[in-house]
């Protein structure tokens, strides 16, 4: 099974690792698989000599971490400062609207997740949103639906 | 990297071949003559520097530059490409430079790629296009063109003070040479051939150079905590978990110029003695990460970071450390719990972690700027350096200036300086001649300045005595259409998420203050008495919850976490009042308080109001104008938000 050999392949990359290397581990499960499954946690738990539940523990301490598999294209909305006094929070609401998907969820069709993010850094340009690590600067909530669109041509391309 | 030598090499100590100040092998065997080049000094052809920051990427430079390579190969141009960071101007970008032979660098302003063409063409020709030219570099020796202002008479440039993001923007962060070719490395290699970690730590003292992450603590003074350990193992950990929303310098820093950083680690870590350094970034900032491996490797390449740097016996060794994404994280010992691979939580102070802190060894914690600013201190001396600055506060700070602000981006000024100066001049003001409000600065633990006291100096002390701190350098300007108490409420939101849990007054009393915020911007059309109430009860004890949160709290999250509510309270007590009492928000931001109605002049009857409302209060025939049911209407704003003829008005 492929999802597995990722798993195994992070791990065996830290050998006689310590606890110190918990979240580098987690953070290169999270981007080789997309989220971390459940039974990452439990054999990056046994790799470390530490219990699930202490994995677990920290993952879900830190933002970064997702428990559930992410959309084809995976959204992060910034609602940063700079972000907020300039709307972010409509831009926001219309891709929730878009969508018909809150902050978190991913769309039945699996094409997008949504996630909202404390900052992105991009506060000279925004607001801001990424997709896939591509940054759309200086978002208005109407130019979301056309964003968007652009996305499921893509995939819609793709498949063909 | 061997654990067993127990002892600093001290700069005296040293017996290997010291590189000379003026003669012997150049750092990084780059001969003077090849430096000129590498500085770009002389061109033998066309120079062409895209900014391809995150803000420059975000504003579509990656096409930009895409559309320049193929253009140029078109053409069948020999010219070089360079990919610079950033250098400040964010809502210029995308930025192109293009310089050519025997002529000055200019700078081009908002070249994407459908203009990147024609660009290249006229320039190329030797022409320059009328709009669009933000201004030409001072390149000595080179023929400036006439009538093109100096970018440094630009006003967005002309009031700062530009140290540590000299080369931002200028330079190619990824070529070492380049950064040698402006002078890097050289304070380095003094202080490893001249000065005793003691020596360091006393001039760092003298220069009166402070933490920039917020607290400002004498950096000089800390470094000297962790001198004395005797402990054989002492770490430094520079946070560039840059957690405060609004706030990119240090972003901006490492991809823009990463060796400076890394010089002044590793000055800091010969400071006090420290053989391990981390990297503490964001994942959230993934050039950066890029940017800094590429300069660790580079630098290591060179002799400048490893074992026996330039030949002095004194080893460093750094690893870069992925944040996971947590504002707690920035406090110090969060920070230290996070790299030991635990859940980032604050333990209580005493033992410092100068004492006791990174698996129990002394650690010094400094962020990306102060760090960033070591180099300059080193070269400039101590009297240079704490020249500028005001009484208590020494050298520059850098700002990153977004929101409402006619120019937004990364700002450099001398200490000193009045806020009317950073957000008026340098930033040219509101935007579209709306009325300026408040400035937000220090972000979650900071607070916000008003009209009446703009003319307040950045300082550490003088910030805080109007409710404010300098914090890491965030500054979010705001107009007459920003709610502050929606401002302070999404502060609390953040703060409250963000909160660790650990201590109770944190934990709940963030989250009773939300609610607190929430029942005064919340409509009353299903409010019944008892609600409020609730509402004027929570107002009466806001400010005493406040005060228990800030003396009762862990850590800085904590006891910083009511200022921006306290701070708005101060200086905009009559927004709360007309929400409080009224039941209005006058900037009309809060969504529950305000009436929509539709303006039947503008309203052409499309119908996507009506779809769009969740509860079916618009009415209207297809293309006649439609109307509100107000009974129904329950204030989400989507008929505002999706109107294609602002047909929509609130009150």
């Amino acid at each position: 099974m492929a999802v597995s050999d990722d798993i195994g392949r992070i791990v065996e990359n830290h050998p006689g690792a310590g606890r110190d290397s918990l979240i580098g581990i987690l953070q290169e499960v999270q981007e080789a698989e997309g989220y971390v499954s459940r039974d990452a946690v439990a054999r990056i738990g046994q790799h470390l000599g530490l219990a699930s539940s202490k994995v677990y523990g920290v993952a879900t301490f830190y933002n970064q971490f997702r428990f559930n598999p992410p959309g084809k294209f995976h959204i992060q909305v910034c609602r940063g400062t700079a972000c907020h006094v300039l709307g972010s929070k409509e831009v926001l609401d219309a891709v929730c609207r878009e969508l018909e998907i809150a902050p978190g969820q991913t769309t039945r069709d699996g094409l997008f997740s949504l996630e909202v993010v404390a900052c992105i850094g991009a506060c000279g340009q925004a607001p801001v949103i990424s997709i896939n690590g591509e940054f759309h600067a200086k978002v208005a909530p109407k130019k979301v639906a056309r964003v968007l669109a652009q996305y499921r041509k893509e995939a819609d391309n793709e498949r063909d | 990297m061997s654990a067993t030598s127990p002892t600093m090499t001290t700069g005296a100590a040293v017996d290997l071949e010291m590189p000379g100040a003026t003669a012997g092998a150049p750092l990084g065997g780059l001969a003077p003559e090849d430096m000129a080049a590498v500085r770009r000094d002389t061109l033998t052809r066309p120079a062409i520097y895209v900014g391809t920051g995150t803000c420059g990427l975000g504003a579509g430079a990656g096409r930009t530059l895409e559309k320049a390579r193929a253009h140029l190969t078109e053409s069948g141009v020999e010219a070089d490409l360079v990919e610079v960071g950033c250098i400040g101007l964010c809502s210029a970008e995308p930025l192109v430079d293009i310089q050519m032979p025997g002529r000055t660098r200019v700078s081009f302003s908002e070249v994407t790629d459908k203009k990147i063409g024609g660009l290249l063409d006229q320039v190329l020709a030797g022409d320059l296009p009328a709009e669009g030219v933000l201004g030409q570099h001072r390149n000595g020796g080179q023929e400036p063109y006439p009538d093109v202002p100096f970018l440094d008479e630009h006003p967005f440039f002309r009031p700062q003070t530009r140290w540590v993001l000299a080369n931002c923007g200028v330079i190619d962060p990824e070529q070492i040479d380049e950064y040698l070719a402006r002078g890097g490395y050289s304070a380095l290699e003094r202080v490893l051939a001249s000065h005793t970690p003691d020596e360091v730590c006393t001039i760092v003292e003298a220069s009166g150079l402070r933490g920039r992450g917020g607290g400002g603590f004498p950096t000089g003074k800390k470094w000297r905590f962790a001198l004395r350990g005797e402990d054989d193992e002492k770490y430094l950990i520079c946070n560039a978990d840059e957690g405060d929303p609004g706030a990119f310098m240090d972003r901006a820093v490492i991809e823009g110029d990463p060796h400076r950083l890394l010089e002044g680690m590793a000055i800091a870590a010969y400071g006090i003695g420290a053989r391990k350094a981390y990297v503490y970034i964001r994942a959230e900032y993934p050039l950066a990460i890029d940017r800094l491996e590429t300069a660790i490797a580079q630098a290591g390449a060179r002799g400048l970071l490893g074992t026996d740097i330039l030949g002095s016996g004194f080893d460093l060794e750094l690893v870069i450390k992925k944040g996971a994404g947590a504002f707690v994280c920035g406090e110090e010992t969060a920070l230290i719990a996070s790299i030991e691979g635990r859940r980032g939580m604050p333990r209580p102070r005493p033992p410092f972690p100068a004492v006791s802190g990174l698996f129990g060894k002394p650690t010094i914690i400094n962020n990306v700027e102060t760090l960033s600013n070591v180099p300059g201190v080193l070269s400039r001396g101590a009297a240079a350096f704490s020249a500028l600055g005001t009484e208590g506060s020494k050298g520059t700070k850098v700002f990153a200036l977004s929101g409402k602000v006619e120019r937004t981006g990364l700002v450099e000024v001398a200490m000193g300086t009045t806020m009317r100066q950073i957000i008026f001049d340098i930033g040219g003001g509101t935007r579209n001649g709306k009325a300026y409000k408040a400035a937000q600065i220090g972000g979650p633990s900071g607070g916000c300045i008003p009209e009446s006291h703009l003319d307040i100096q950045v300082d550490y002390e003088s910030l805080k005595e109007v409710g404010a701190m300098m914090g890491s350098g965030g500054l979010v300007v705001m107009d007459e259409d920003t709610c502050m108490v929606d401002v302070a409420k999404f502060f609390m939101q953040f703060i409250q998420s963000e909160s660790c849990g650990k201590c109770i007054p944190c934990r709940e009393g963030t989250r009773r203050m939300l609610e607190i915020l929430e029942r005064i911007t919340s409509g009353r059309r299903e409010e019944e008495r008892h609600d409020t109430l609730h509402r004027f009860k929570g107002v009466m004890y806001m400010e005493r919850l406040a005060s228990v949160i800030r003396d009762a709290s862990l850590c800085g999250l904590g006891q910083t976490a009511p200022n921006p509510v306290l701070s708005t309270l101060r200086w905009f007590r009559d927004e709360y009042e007309a929400h409080i009492f009224e039941r209005r928000c006058p900037a009309h931001v809060c969504n529950e308080l305000l009436t929509f109605e539709i303006d039947a002049e503008k309203c052409k009857g499309c119908g996507l109001c009506a779809k769009q409302c969740p509860v079916d209060a618009i009415m209207g025939a297809k293309k006649s104008p439609h109307y509100i049911i107000q009974e129904k209407c329950i204030s989400c704003g989507n008929c505002l938000s999706v109107c294609n003829f602002d047909a929509v008005t609130v009150n």
